[in-house]
C-alpha cells in the first residue's frame, strides 16, 4: 500500500519536472531576441568607436564570468584574472605569429595553457579562503605584470618570448579572416563570448554546479555528500582560467598590440568590484559586469568626463550593492522593474488593483 | 552493525571521547547524553571530518577510519547535521541529486531522486528552491539526502531541533522507516526525548566522552546513572 502510493507520488512529481514552465520560456525567448539584436542590429547602429567598445565589452563579460564562477558560485575571491587575461592574451598572441593556425584552434590552445596556469594558481585555495587567498591571488597578478613588463608581449619576434625589441615595423597580430573588419570581429566576439556563458551553464546546471554550490554555503556538508572538494574547487580555477585564457585570445585580436600596461594588476580589484555590482551568481550579472566595465568608461571618455570618476563611482556602486542588493544588479533591476511595473498597472487600472495584488508574490 | 572499540578523541587538553567502546546492532539506535557528552564528535569521527587519537570503528566488516572523508559517502555513511545544511541556492532536487550522483551505486539518479524526496513526505515540487522553504522542510531535504541511494549508516543529528511538536511527530515517522526503507544502520542523536522513544528500539548514553548506559531504550532511560546525569543528582 506505502509503495503504490510512493510511487503515485513520484510519477506527479515526474510529470511535474517534465514540463518546462512558461517563466523559462519567456526568459529564453528574451536571451535569443537580445542576442540576435546584439549580433546583427548592433554593429549597423552603432559607430566604430562603440563597436570596438562592444568588442571589449564581450571580452571583459567572458573574464566576468569566470571570476563568477569562482567568487559567486564556490565563494573563493580571486584578485588575479586580469593576470590570467594576460596570459590568455600572450599565449595567443605568440601562437598567432609563430604558426599559420585557425584562429578558434588558437583561442582552444590559449584556453588549455591558460587552464594549467591558472589551476596552479588556484592551489593555495585548497589551503586558504577568503582574505587570504585574496591576497595570494593579487601577489600572482603582480608577479605577472612584472614579467610582462620586463619580458613584453610577442610582437612576430623569434625565440620563446617573441619580442622583436624594436618598436617600429611592428607586425599587427592577427584576426580570423573571416572576421577582419571591427563589426566583423565583433560579431566573432560575441560569438565566442555565447559559446563561454554556454559551457559555464552547462557545469552550472549539472553536477559540478551543485558541488560548487555545496562546497560555498558548506564544506563539512559537501563533504558528507560525498564530494572531493579539492577536485571541484581545482575544477573551478580550470574553468574560470580557460573561459579567461579564451577571452585573451579574442583580447588579443581585437586589440592588434599588445602592452603589459594594459593588464595592470589594480585592474583585478576594479573587475571584483563590477562583477560584485553586476551580480556574482548570475550569469546576466557577468554582462552587466562588462558593461560597467568597458563601456562605461567609453562613454565617459566620449562626453569628455575623467575616467577618475569612474573609480569613484565603482566605489560607492560596490558599497550600495552590498548593503542594499547582495545579488547585484541583475537580480535587483529586474525586482525593481516588476515593482516599478506593478504600480504603474494600479495607477492605470484602479479597478484591476486588487488582482494584481493578489498574483503578487 | 558497527563495533566502536577504545575510541578517544583528544582537543588538546580537553578528552571528547574517552575509550568509548559501544556496539550498534541494526535499525534505528538512540544516542544521548548531555551537552557536551561527545555526540556530535562521535558523528564527526564517523564522517571523517575528525581524527581520533586512538580506537578503531569497524562498520560492517570494514576499517571506516582508513577512508577518505569524502569517499564514505559513497561507501554508505550519511548523515544530517545539528545546524540544519540544506544547500540554499539549490532546488530540492538538486539537493538530493548531489548526494546521489557522489555515491555512484547505478540506477536511474531521476527515480531515486524522486523517491528518496516523497519518502520523506516533502509533497512538494522537487524543483523549489530550498532557500523558500520553511525550517521543518528542510530538515526533510536533509534527511531526503541520507536515504537516497543506498546508505549503510544514517546518522541523524539533532533532526528535530528547534522543530514544532506537530512537524517532530511527522519526522519521526519517517526515521522510523528508514531502516526498512534502506536498511541502513540508523543513529539519532537528539535532546527530545520522546522522540528518542518513539523512534530507537536500543540506546546508548554518552556522559563527558564516556559511555555510561547502553541497551534497550526503556530501560535506559530508567537507569539511576542516565537519569543522574540529566538531572544531576541531589547533594546529601
Amino acid at each position: 500500500m506505502l509503495e503504490t502510493t510512493e510511487v503515485a507520488a513520484s510519477t506527479r512529481h515526474r510529470t511535474r519536472l517534465r514540463r518546462p514552465a512558461t517563466r523559462t520560456l519567456v526568459r529564453g525567448g528574451v536571451i535569443v531576441v537580445l542576442l540576435l539584436f546584439a549580433l546583427l542590429a548592433l554593429p549597423q547602429l552603432l559607430s566604430l568607436y562603440y563597436v570596438d567598445a562592444m568588442t571589449e565589452v564581450a571580452i571583459y563579460a567572458v573574464v566576468s564570468l569566470g571570476l563568477g564562477v569562482l567568487v559567486g558560485r564556490v565563494g573563493l575571491v580571486s584578485l588575479g584574472q586580469i593576470a590570467v587575461l594576460a596570459v590568455g592574451a600572450w599565449v595567443a598572441a605568440r601562437l598567432l605569429f609563430a604558426t599559420t593556425q585557425p584562429y578558434p584552434l588558437v583561442l582552444l590552445e590559449a584556453g588549455l595553457v591558460t587552464m594549467a596556469i591558472g589551476t596552479i594558481i588556484g592551489l593555495p585555495a585548497l589551503r586558504l579562503r577568503g582574505l587570504y587567498l585574496a591576497l595570494i591571488t593579487l601577489m600572482v597578478a603582480g608577479a605577472v605584470a612584472i614579467v610582462l613588463a620586463s619580458t613584453n608581449f610577442p610582437n612576430g619576434g623569434h625565440g620563446f618570448f617573441g619580442y622583436n625589441g624594436s618598436l617600429v615595423n611592428i607586425p599587427p597580430i592577427r584576426r580570423p579572416s573571416i572576421a577582419t573588419s571591427d563589426p566583423a570581429y565583433y560579431r566573432y566576439a560575441v560569438v565566442v563570448a555565447i559559446l563561454m556563458f554556454l559551457l559555464v551553464f552547462v557545469h552550472i546546471r549539472t553536477r559540478p554546479g551543485r558541488a560548487w554550490s555545496a562546497i560555498r554555503q558548506s564544506e563539512p556538508a559537501a563533504l558528507a555528500a560525498g564530494i572531493n572538494t579539492t577536485m571541484y574547487k581545482l575544477w573551478a580555477f580550470a574553468l574560470a582560467s580557460f573561459v579567461t585564457g579564451v577571452a585573451g585570445g579574442v583580447y588579443a585580436g581585437a586589440a592588434h598590440y599588445l602592452y603589459s600596461i594594459d593588464f595592470p594588476a589594480q585592474n583585478s580589484i576594479i573587475l571584483l568590484a563590477v562583477v560584485l555590482m553586476g551580480g556574482a551568481y548570475s550569469l546576466w550579472g557577468a554582462v552587466v559586469a562588462g558593461l560597467l566595465s568597458q563601456l562605461l568608461p567609453a562613454l565617459l571618455n566620449n562626453w569628455g568626463v575623467s575616467n577618475d570618476w569612474l573609480t569613484i563611482l565603482f566605489g560607492i556602486g560596490v558599497v550600495q550593492v552590498l548593503t542594499t542588493a547582495p545579488r547585484g544588479l541583475a537580480d535587483q533591476v529586474p525586482k525593481d522593474l516588476a515593482r516599478l511595473g506593478l504600480l504603474l498597472a494600479r495607477l492605470v487600472h484602479r479597478p484591476a488593483a486588487t488582482t494584481a495584488e493578489g498574483e503578487a508574490p | 552493525m558497527i563495533v566502536v572499540t577504545d575510541l578517544t578523541v583528544r582537543f588538546g587538553g580537553v578528552t571528547s571521547l574517552d575509550r568509548m567502546s559501544v556496539t550498534f546492532e541494526s535499525g534505528t539506535c538512540g544516542l544521548i547524553g548531555p551537552n557536551g557528552a561527545g555526540k556530535t564528535t562521535f558523528f564527526n569521527v564517523l564522517s571523517g571530518f575528525i581524527r581520533p587519537s586512538s580506537g578503531t570503528v569497524t562498520a560492517f566488516g570494514e576499517n571506516l577510519l582508513s577512508m577518505v572523508h569524502y569517499r564514505r559517502a559513497r561507501w554508505g555513511v550519511r548523515r544530517t547535521f545539528q545546524t540544519e545544511q540544506a544547500i540554499e541556492e539549490l532546488s530540492v532536487y538538486d539537493n538530493v541529486a548531489m548526494v546521489q550522483e557522489h555515491s555512484h551505486r547505478g540506477g536511474s539518479r531521476r527515480d531515486d531522486v524522486l523517491s528518496a524526496i516523497s519518502f520523506v513526505g516533502l509533497d512538494i515540487d522537487p524543483r523549489t528552491a530550498v532557500q523558500t522553504l520553511g525550517a521543518g522542510q528542510r530538515r526533510l531535504v536533509e534527511v531526503a539526502r541520507a536515504v537516497v541511494g543506498r546508505p549503510r549508516l544514517v546518522l541523524l543529528d539533532e533532526p528535530a531541533a528547534g522543530l514544532p511538536d506537530a512537524e517532530t511527530g511527522n519526522l519521526a515517522a519517517v526515521i522510523r522507516q528508514i531502516p526498512a526503507r534502506t536498511g541502513a544502520l540508523t543513529i539519532l542523536v537528539d535532546h527530545d526525548m520522546s522522540l528518542v522513544s518513539a523512534c530507537c528500539e536500543t540506546t546508548a548514553v554518552l556522559d563527558f566522552g564516556e559511555l555510561i548506559a547502553s541497551g534497550p531504550t526503556a530501560d535506559v532511560l530508567r537507569d539511576e546513572r542516565v537519569v543522574s546525569a540529566y538531572l544531576g543528582t541531589e547533594a546529601a
